[in-house]
């Protein structure tokens, strides 16, 4: 009998399994294949925009991706440096060798934790709550929780030009019944889509016609470890080139031998509108003469190179002749064709913000199965997951982030009250307190919760508890050393560029000059550590838009803990109109400020809902 | 659902005295923005204080101002009520100050909403608030369609446009940020476009003539020539009314010689003090002054005397006149009648002496039935909800001011962008839409992106 049982090691099942093994819970992963754990199956890359900040996040909770992805390394760089402190994200090309590998090596050395290779066919299911799996071969392993991540295994369908062919994406064998079962449990089941580039052998590009992209010059890493593993002078470029007008004639010519523009007649998966095929591109940016594409590594031990921006689901001989019309690719040898890949998941307005099921007690979801796309976006769910699943064995309220908290927070937020259409992606435009939400202030906003799991050893919360004194400390210093006007003052601001002071001034209020740098004033305070310098030049230069945003998430909060009783009967208010209502009742959200962000709910039925909870409900439920 | 609101809890415009009452966390706050007089955190609660309430240095109107500090109030929140001198422009003034200060307008019944929400009133009173809500709902949508004109919020949606496709392009220069053939957003570009929106909201806001009115008062000239009682009835009119006449100094240039208020709404005469000047010599009467004045005036008072022949002058001026809002007085009846109007418009036709007491009423009688007064102030609900929609177009004004500042001070553009979304989301609750939606899906149509 184990505590947990995870089903999927891709990156939201590595994150679940070891959360509950960490938190002393007996964990099985079960896998299709052990060669596959922690798998990248797409593009080579972690982090980007947004994506990069839920990678600390996720080390700041105390879980694996980020020291995961520095042990990997092939390049990495700060993207949007030279724009605000609230959009600036770490993207790394990491070798897809080598993360799966130290991936494994983790789980391996896992106390609590072990691995099995099987295909999972169904669940046992006893009084709507869930006791375990059931095998392919019909062996049943019981447990008290169980987490699904499967990604895109669920009856999973691989496209390319007029042929449908039931497997994963390496030609694995994929769960056949699980989602029918799901459904039988009760569960919407919805068809989803995704696509892949093709992989070119190195050798074969000419490297020469394209333009060089390389890494930053100064050391990064994901997790606050500060650890690297990598030579900041011996990165891996990427190369950049663009489509060509024979490419856009070539497909142009052959669209409808795409699977998704006539090839193949039965497509149900929505694809993701942020991740379009080049041929979506072609046709729905008509007017554009060109695109970009990334050449990629993939891995410093074999030859391939990912063409980021050229997913497509056409058959292999136009494949051959697009790849070829590309400059640098005339004679390009390809090592896997692109490929689309439909899959199921289940409606993620069925989760709870926990991410466990409303369906199923004690049955929790995470990654593409719950309609995200992104190895991000799966990795920081499978955490969320596995934390609450362990809390809930223990007997704890769950672990919910809120909005104003984490990325983390909105996804699962986004995820349960509005629910997906397509693969949903993160992207700095979904958050609304971004600048509360930065790269810098992860381990601020999310140790303590990290420590509180379990999840944070002593260590790290020493140097956090550390890092948050220097703060106070330098931010006292600044507040109160006056800088009185005296001409080498005066000649010191000016050789910045500084309006010379007629009065004193703090070195605070100094500091909200925008021509002013922390560093400029290293001469008048105590030695800090860079990230101390940094977090409170950032909290100073920028008080004003981040107190804003505090009273805007304040008013949310304040929202958001007004509960919603969890028996409440949608039927007995008055006057609901029925839109909301039928929202109401499938999204069942937990507090008012969740029932505010369900679209199609307005301000009169959350007055009408409010009283009712107030007068009615009070009153029967006595 | 606590921020503050405020609303005028008295009828409009008739009472001597209006009351405008402001409940939330932050009602003390605000009112101290727009209030001078003791400090209102400090004074003890269940106080009436006396001070006034400025428009940034402007006076608007002399209050006394009671605090009531919560629980002990009837909505549970702390509640500041002003009383200020009635009348619909000042009342309304002073509400559309709380509202840019950080009040939200009130909903109808909101104060015995709340009032029911923080338990101060009784669970079987909770009934009548159920119906009280759901009638008022229906007079929301009949307000949300008054509310704003096909052509203002056309325009408005326009303006949504110019914002979101300019955020959308600096989303995705965010959130893709190696796309180099995706434009970049310049400083540049959104100065531009800013100015843009900036004048188009300014013409909005100058174009509903009823705001103004209500807002600035009707501006109006008293002329004609010597000797024809100009001067006993502007007397009479500033006389009869001293008890009300406000010293608030114009919003405009004009010299404004004194203000009277009729149901309400804030007659301002101008000085025309140069016009009487110049007829002293009467051969020197320039038309291009009297068109001057004419011109600015929303009112001409133009007074002939009944006892002398029209002149030449005088029906030159008439042309001038005669296509703006106007008003005849024929002055001295109690004297022979001499004069022949019948070349003039006889329904904007008014005959009195101004030695008689009644005079007054008869004039302000023409002037409601010319303004369409009693109208004006039956339509107080249309009327509040254009003075949310002002004081939110007011406060994009502020905020695109704001950013031009930001600009100056070398603010990253994710900066600028929070604001240019908060103007977006402050024009969307004008025409009553502010789906975040919208914004990916502007991202995801407009750009080409993908991996």
């Amino acid at each position: 009998m184990y505590d947990v049982i995870v089903v999927g090691g891709g990156h939201a099942g590595c994150e679940a399994s070891l959360a509950t093994s960490r938190k002393n819970h007996k964990t099985l992963l079960v896998t299709g294949n052990i060669k596959n754990i922690a798998d990248m199956p797409c593009n080579p890359s972690i982090g980007g925009s947004a994506k990069g900040i839920v990678v600390r996040e996720i080390d700041a909770l105390g879980g694996e991706m980020g020291r995961n992805a520095d042990k990997s390394l092939l390049q990495i760089k700060m993207l949007n440096s030279a724009k605000g402190p609230a959009v600036r994200s770490l993207r790394a090309q990491a070798d897809k060798i080598t993360y799966p590998k130290e991936m494994l090596k983790t789980l391996n050395n896992q106390e609590n934790l072990e691995i099995l290779e099987a295909i999972v066919e169904d669940l046992i299911v006893e009084d709507g709550q869930v006791k375990g799996i059931i095998l392919e071969n019909g062996e049943k392993i019981n447990s008290k929780c169980v987490i699904l991540t499967t990604g895109t295994y669920l009856k999973a369908d691989i496209l390319i030009g007029s042929t449908r062919e039931r497997k994963g994406p390496h030609g694995e064998k994929p769960s056949n019944h699980l989602s029918d079962k799901l459904k039988e449990y009760g569960f919407t089941i919805k068809r989803l889509k995704t696509g892949t580039p093709q992989r070119i052998d190195k050798n074969s590009i000419d490297f020469s016609k394209t333009k060089i992209e390389e890494g930053d010059k100064n050391y990064l890493s994901f997790s606050f470890d500060n650890k690297y593993y990598y030579d900041v002078n011996n990165q891996q470029p990427c190369y950049l080139i663009y489509t060509q007008p024979e490419t856009h004639q070539i497909i142009k010519e052959n669209l409808n031998k795409s699977s998704m523009y006539g090839g193949l007649d039965d497509i149900k998966g929505i694809g993701p509108r942020y991740c379009p095929s080049i041929e979506d591109k072609i046709v729905r940016f008509a007017d554009k003469e060109r695109h970009q594409l990334f050449l990629e590594p993939e891995s410093l031990y074999y030859d391939d190179i990912y063409i980021q921006g050229f997913s497509t689901s056409m058959p292999k001989d136009i494949q051959e002749k697009m790849v070829h019309s590309l400059p640098g690719l005339e004679n390009a040898k390809i090592l896997k064709y692109a490929y689309a890949i439909e899959y199921d998941a289940i409606d993620s307005k069925q989760l709870k913000q926990s991410l466990e099921t409303k369906v199923l007690k004690n049955l929790f979801t995470a990654g593409q199965i719950n309609g995200t796309s992104g190895y991000e976006e799966a990795a920081c769910q499978g955490l969320i997951a596995g934390i609450n699943a362990a809390l809930k064995l223990e007997g704890k309220e769950p672990l919910i982030l809120k909005r104003n908290e984490a990325y983390i927070g909105v996804l699962i937020d986004d995820l349960v009250t509005k629910g997906v259409i397509d693969p949903y992606r993160l992207l700095t435009s979904r958050a609304e307190y971004r600048l509360l939400l930065r790269h810098d202030n992860a381990d601020m906003r999310l140790t303590e919760y990290g420590y509180n799991c379990g999840l944070i050893d002593e260590k790290r919360y020493k140097e956090f508890n550390n890092k948050k004194k220097n703060i106070a400390e330098l931010i006292n210093e600044l507040k109160n050393n006056k800088l009185v006007v005296k001409e080498e003052v005066n000649n010191f601001l000016q050789s910045l560029n500084s309006t010379p002071i007629k009065d004193g001034i703090t070195l605070y209020d100094l500091l909200k000059r925008p021509e002013i740098k922390i560093s400029n004033l290293k001469q008048y305070i105590k030695e800090y550590p860079q990230d101390v310098l940094e977090q409170v030049e950032i909290n100073i230069k920028y008080e004003g838009y981040i107190k804003k945003a505090e009273q805007e998430a304040k008013k949310m909060i304040d929202l958001d803990l007004k509960l919603i009783p969890d028996d409440i009967n949608y039927d007995k208010i008055h006057n609901l109109a029925s839109e909301a209502k039928q929202k109401l009742k499938t999204i069942k959200p937990t507090s008012i400020g969740q029932a505010m962000r369900i679209s199609g709910v307005n301000p009169v039925d959350i007055s009408l809902l409010m009283i009712y909870i107030k007068k009615e409900y009070h009153n029967e439920s006595k | 659902m606590n921020d503050t609101i405020a609303a005028i809890s008295t009828p409009l415009g008739v009472g001597a005295i209006s009351i405008i009452r402001v409940s939330g966390d932050d009602a003390i706050e605000i009112v101290k923005k727009i209030y001078k007089g003791k400090d209102l955190s400090k004074v003890k609660s269940h106080t009436i204080n006396y001070g006034h309430i400025y428009e940034k240095e402007k006076l608007i109107d002399e209050v006394l101002v009671s605090v009531m500090l919560k629980p002990n109030t009837f909505t549970k929140e702390n509640i500041v009520e002003i009383n200020s001198h009635g009348g619909i422009a000042t009342t309304n003034k002073i509400l559309e100050l709380l509202l840019s200060n950080g009040c939200r307008l009130a909903e109808p019944g909101e104060f015995t909403k709340r009032a029911f929400l923080n338990g101060r009133i009784d669970l079987i009173e909770a009934e009548g608030v159920m119906d009280l809500i759901n009638a008022k709902t229906e007079k929301q949508v009949e307000l949300a369609v008054n509310q704003v004109n096909g052509y203002t919020s056309n325009l408005i949606k326009e303006l949504r446009e110019k914002l979101v496709s300019m955020i959308a392009n600096i989303n995705v220069n965010i959130d893709y940020p190696e796309y180099d053939d995706i434009k970049e957003v310049t400083n540049k570009d959104i100065l531009n476009k800013l100015d843009e929106i900036k004048s188009s909201i300014k013409k909005v806001l100058n174009s509903s003539k009823d705001n103004q009115l209500i807002n600035e008062g009707i501006k109006t000239a008293i002329i004609g020539s010597p000797n024809v009682g100009k001067s006993s009835i502007l007397n009479k009119l500033l006389d009869e009314d001293k008890a009300i006449v406000t010293d608030i100094p114009g919003t405009t240039r004009d010299i404004v010689e004194g203000n009277i208020l009729i149901n309400g709404i804030m007659l301002k005469i101008i000085d025309t003090a140069g016009i009487r000047k110049t007829n002293d010599y009467v051969e020197n009467i320039g038309v291009e002054k009297s068109l001057n004045l004419i011109n600015e005036a929303d009112l001409i008072i133009y007074v002939l005397n009944n006892n002398e022949e029209i002149t030449e002058e005088e029906k030159n001026l008439y042309e001038q006149i005669k296509n703006k809002k106007h008003l005849i007085i024929i002055n001295k009846i109690d004297l022979p009648k001499k004069i022949d109007y019948s070349s003039l418009d006889k329904n904007k036709i008014i005959k009195i002496s101004a030695l008689d007491d009644n005079c007054i009423e008869i004039i302000k009688e023409k002037i409601k039935e010319l303004f369409n007064l009693e109208e004006l102030n039956n339509i107080d609900l249309t009327y509040l909800s254009n003075s949310r929609s002002i004081s939110l177009l007011n406060q994009s004004l502020e905020k695109i001011n704001e950013i031009e500042k930001s600009l100056k001070n070398e603010l990253p553009i994710d900066f600028i962008e929070i604001d240019l979304r908060s103007i977006w989301n402050i024009l969307g609750e004008i025409i009553g839409e502010t789906y975040k939606e919208e914004l990916l899906d502007e991202l995801f149509s407009r750009f080409c992106l993908g991996k």
